[in-house]
């Protein structure tokens, strides 16, 4: 019944746009830090996706759609008043709830993933999201820039102190 | 380039991000600088870290099937009262009925442009071939008769000696296809061509000016004849000539 209705501006959006689904939800969920709010945001941006894709030139989908993502999980952020772009990170905190990856120490798969998710999601919201392109999703400073909206040195310097916050997380025996 | 200034580069460096002879630079630095070297070790480490624990979410089926089932809702509300496509139709139906109309200006255009062409190709061919008249005369009731049972419309011809131009006489020419009668009249040396053909439409209008190559073109129709005046005069001693014409 669906099939017959369907329009053709719908099919060219899923096929243009739900590929990208993934990385839309792993960009959302670092950024919202729970499974819920990054459902929503994700659900909430596929729905803008879908009604500005007349906006869409067909260079880059998948940065088109992770800068709505991006647009909608930063907007969710300030309306939770959960935008913790000024908080520091708290070094003690995180190292008492995550053991530090240690290199004498052999940790299994899942524990390793627990804790470096829990690593990144320490940090400050842009640079979780300078990291999370860059590092799980292979973007280039160029991209990360248009994406997040701001020029390609703030993205550089984003990625550099948030991998620096990263290794003191990680490692906080090193220096 | 110092120690501080490549270390703010050992980021993009290891992201390959600089060019090369920057990223040549950075390289060469490492090699003589410990401290520059531990930091893109620790660096690369810390990338292979967060590659091989995998850290990457993975969107639950539950959400793929509620995002198109949303999209869904979303396409069959918007389409039902707003269906783009519809629009897309209805614009470009526009957009054709648009470009139509402005295609039918531009060649119209372009027409009555190659017509000026053709009516300032006539003038200098009149003056270079020394075949500006067929019949040369100042009376207008020598000219006028000249042109009986050689085309079949009746011009009027008017001597406009007194008003300073007179008239030298007439010939037939070609334009746009059609034999046109061409009188020719003087104006201080400058020789105009009048070009008169049957109008198309039995609207008068005023007389309307072109100037192209140095010539001044002036058309206008008047008692369902279409005029062409081509001269190098000045506009204005044109536009005076065009109303003692039809006066």
């Amino acid at each position: 019944m669906f099939r017959l209705t369907e329009s053709p501006r719908l099919s060219e959006f899923e096929r243009q746009v739900l590929p990208h689904l993934d990385a839309a939800y792993n960009l959302a969920r670092f950024l919202m830090r729970n499974d819920q709010d990054a459902e929503d945001v994700v659900q909430e941006a596929a729905l803008r996706a879908f009604r500005f894709f007349e906006s869409f030139r067909g260079e880059n989908s998948r940065a088109w759609f992770l800068s709505i993502v991006r647009n909608t999980s930063f907007t969710a952020l300030k309306r939770h008043h959960m935008n913790e772009r000024n908080v520091v990170f708290d070094e003690e905190l995180h190292g008492v709830e995550n053991p530090p990856m240690d290199a004498g120490v052999v940790l299994d798969r899942a524990q390793d993933r627990q804790t470096v998710r829990a690593a990144i999601e320490a940090l400050p919201a842009e640079f979780r999201e300078a990291i999370t392109l860059r590092e799980l999703e292979g973007f280039s400073y160029k991209e990360i820039a248009d994406i997040a909206g701001v020029p390609i040195g703030t993205i550089m310097s984003r990625l550099a102190r948030g991998r620096r916050q990263l290794q003191m997380i990680l490692n906080p025996e090193a220096k | 380039m110092d120690h501080e200034q490549i270390r703010e580069l050992i980021n993009p460096y290891v992201d390959g991000e600089l060019d090369l002879l920057t990223a040549r630079e950075t390289e060469q630095h490492l090699r003589s600088c410990a401290d520059c070297r531990g930091i893109e070790r620790a660096l690369r480490a810390l990338r292979e870290t967060l590659a091989s624990s995998q850290p990457v979410y993975r969107a639950p089926s539950r959400l793929r099937k509620n995002v198109r089932a949303a999209l869904r809702r979303e396409a069959k509300t918007t389409e039902r009262t707003f269906n783009p496509w519809v629009l897309f139709a209805t614009g470009a139906a526009c957009a054709l009925i648009m470009l139509g109309a402005v295609l039918f200006q531009t060649t119209r255009a372009s027409r009555s442009n190659t017509l000026v062409d053709e009516v300032i190709a006539n003038h200098v061919r009149s003056l270079l071939a020394t075949h500006l008249v067929d019949v040369a005369s100042s009376d207008q009731h020598t000219v006028k008769p000249w042109f009986d049972g050689k085309i079949d419309f009746a011009p009027e011809v008017r001597d406009l000696s007194r008003d300073g131009f007179p008239l030298i006489g007439g010939r037939l020419d070609y334009l746009n296809g059609k034999t046109v009668v061409a009188l020719v009249y003087h104006r201080n040396k400058h020789p105009i061509n009048v070009f008169i053909m049957p109008a198309t439409t039995g609207r008068d209008t005023l007389p309307s000016a072109t100037i192209r190559r140095g010539y001044n073109v002036l058309s206008w129709t008047h008692n369902e004849m279409k005029y062409w005046a081509v001269s190098d005069l000045n506009e204005a001693e044109l536009r005076r000539f065009t109303e003692l014409l039809v006066r």
